[in-house]
């Protein structure tokens, strides 16, 4: 079975996150790490591969340097590495985003296409739904197990209402939640053979995009403005000296909410 | 300015987060609102969509939406979008409803801005507000065509009745052969007493502070008394004090109850993000470092074991 892992670099936890004044886009200058939801992903294509066999590739869409990060997904056993690389789809949107990657993806072929829970930039939790629905193929979202039998998958999805258990044939597209595994850390041994793994990067020419349906010009949403979150006020804090009970009580009812 | 408010249903109901965003399109006093409710047996839904704002109902019936699956809820809407000509299409947060909204993105080439805490309209346009970077700065989003697609954040607007009634509109919808080859095959119903949080006016929300799993009977009393839910920080969760189902945060639930009790939590960031929308902010913790303080309404620095039990006598007193 062929697995392709979509992934993505993002600023590492340790950056302080800011925006570009002059573009209003993510400052991506500084250390970039691999999203940590997608290592879940990464971890179970690995998984899978061990069970039954096959390739592992991981893919992403970003600045040439984020090499670095897909690197990370390689050591731990991935395969081979896919970046969607090209200054013409900087600042994508999801429309957009989601076209160049199903365009990578159209061109691998897989089996299974595996996302992670949620990017910790932009905070987006969607991009699956649009890929899917670009690769025309089923989707399972929010999956806390997985498994697959022959050419369905299985998928636990966890919702706010419990647990939908949902089947679809291959080939899918499954976005894994963050709780259905625990991610193996890359052996010595594995960021070493890293190194020599097939690290391909593509341009928008290679996959047949229109470098006018990516980026800014391919994008169907703005940033308008950004401005500092208004201060808190009225905030009140105290020591507890027994009385700190009646005193939440008092606050509680002088906000009238008890 | 025409706006169309998926609504959510589950058993039939129409969902709290659904039913606040049509209130707030309706308070938004742009053009024509309506809702869209698809599934099976969801057209006592309608009457509930009429009282909070919307002047027209797209229903569509299919066996095919039986099941709480995104893919063919983006063919109904297709249709339905095509139907109404709606220019702003809305969804409040859910699991399903992000994945509708994204397919509905791709299918329509639309532009999508998801996490919006506000909607307002500017200049005949309209614009989204979107915390970002850990809610450090407020973005404000736009979208450059229609329809314009938006996701709004769980429990931001609540529901308001105008006591208005809906024209009830059917629609039928062809489906796309990939959309359907996803099945339900089973259904797992998490054991649960008293509100869910994303519903809950109140919640208690316990962390690594209360020392080991059972203390979240604390939090449970605590909130029985309130009438509230129990929420719990992802470390407790991994640790397995308490189910998944109940985590809030960056990898669970975003909530924003009137009431939100933070018994134990230091308030670490990814947290925050699941919480900070909450009307008041009540935190208990015994360092009076902890970054909780930072945003709490009242922070109560002391002894949970002393004060929590204290609380819950005290208010059950006053009923």
């Amino acid at each position: 079975m062929k697995i392709a892992v979509c992934v993505k670099q993002v600023p590492d936890a340790t950056v302080h996150k800011r925006l570009d004044p002059a573009t209003n886009r993510l400052d991506r200058s500084g250390e970039g790490a691999l999203n940590a939801t997608d290592v879940n992903a990464v971890e179970e294509a690995l998984r899978l591969k061990e069970a039954s066999g096959g390739e592992v590739v991981v893919l992403s869409l970003g600045p040439e340097k984020a090499m670095d990060s897909l690197r990370k997904a390689l050591a731990m056993g991935a395969d081979r590495a896919v970046l969607v690389s090209d200054d013409a789809a900087a600042g994508s949107d999801l429309v957009a985003t989601s076209r160049a990657l199903a365009m990578a993806l159209e061109r691998e072929e897989a089996d299974l296409v595996l996302f992670g829970q949620q990017s910790s930039d932009g905070d987006g939790a969607v991009l699956w739904a649009a890929v899917s629905d670009r690769l025309r193929r089923p989707m399972v979202s929010q999956v806390a197990e997985l498994t697959v039998d022959g050419d369905a998958v299985k998928g636990k999805r966890q919702t706010e209402f419990g647990y939908d258990v949902i089947a679809a044939p291959l080939p899918a597209v499954v976005a894994v939640s963050d709780a259905i595994n625990e991610p193996r850390y890359p052996s010595l041994k594995g960021i070493m053979g890293a190194k020599s793994k097939p690290q391909e990067v593509v341009s928008l020419a290679d996959l047949g995009v229109d470098p006018g349906d990516v980026g800014e010009s391919g994008s169907r949403t703005t940033v308008r403005a950004v401005a500092p979150p208004p201060a808190k006020s009225g905030q009140v804090k105290i020591e507890d000296d027994g009385s700190g009970a009646e005193k939440i009580v008092d606050y509680l009812a002088e906000k009238r909410l008890i | 300015m025409s706006t169309l408010v998926f609504l959510e249903t589950h058993d039939g109901e129409p969902t709290k987060g659904g039913l606040g965003l049509l209130s707030k399109a309706a308070a938004l006093g742009a053009g024509d609102v309506s809702a869209v409710v698809l599934g099976t047996g969801v057209r006592d839904a309608a009457a509930q969509a009429g009282a909070h704002g919307a002047s027209r109902v797209y229903v569509v019936e299919d066996d095919a939406l039986a099941a709480p699956l995104p893919q063919p809820r983006v063919d109904a809407l297709e249709a339905v979008v095509a139907e109404s000509g709606a220019e702003n299409v809305l969804f409040a947060a859910s699991v399903l409803a992000a994945d509708v909204a994204s397919g509905l993105a791709a299918r329509l080439e639309a532009g999508l801005n998801w996490d919006l805490t506000d909607l307002r309209v500017d200049g005949g346009e309209l614009v989204g507000t979107r915390p970002a970077l850990g809610d450090t700065v407020l973005v404000d989003v736009g979208w450059t065509s229609t329809p314009r697609i938006g996701l709004v954040r769980s429990g931001t607007f609540d529901p308001v009745e105008t006591g208005g009634t809906a024209e009830v509109q059917e629609v039928s919808a062809t489906f796309r052969e990939f959309s359907t080859q996803a099945r339900l095959v089973d259904h797992l119903q998490e054991e649960s007493s008293g509100p869910s949080i994303e519903e809950a006016d109140v919640i208690v929300a316990g962390g690594r502070g209360l020392g080991g799993p059972e203390g979240f009977s604390m939090c449970e009393e605590l909130a029985s008394a309130l009438g509230g839910a129990v929420a719990a920080t992802r470390a407790v969760v991994d640790a397995g004090w308490y189910p998944y189902s109940a985590q809030v945060g960056q990898t669970g639930k975003t909530v924003s109850p009137k009431l939100y009790i933070a018994l134990g939590i230091s308030g670490a960031i990814q947290h925050k993000v699941g919480m900070q929308g909450s009307g008041t902010i009540v935190a208990i913790n015994k360092d009076p470092n902890a970054p909780i303080f930072d945003f709490a309404d009242l922070g109560v620095v002391g002894d949970l074991a002393q004060i929590a039990p204290k609380l819950t006598e005290l208010l059950r007193a006053r009923q």
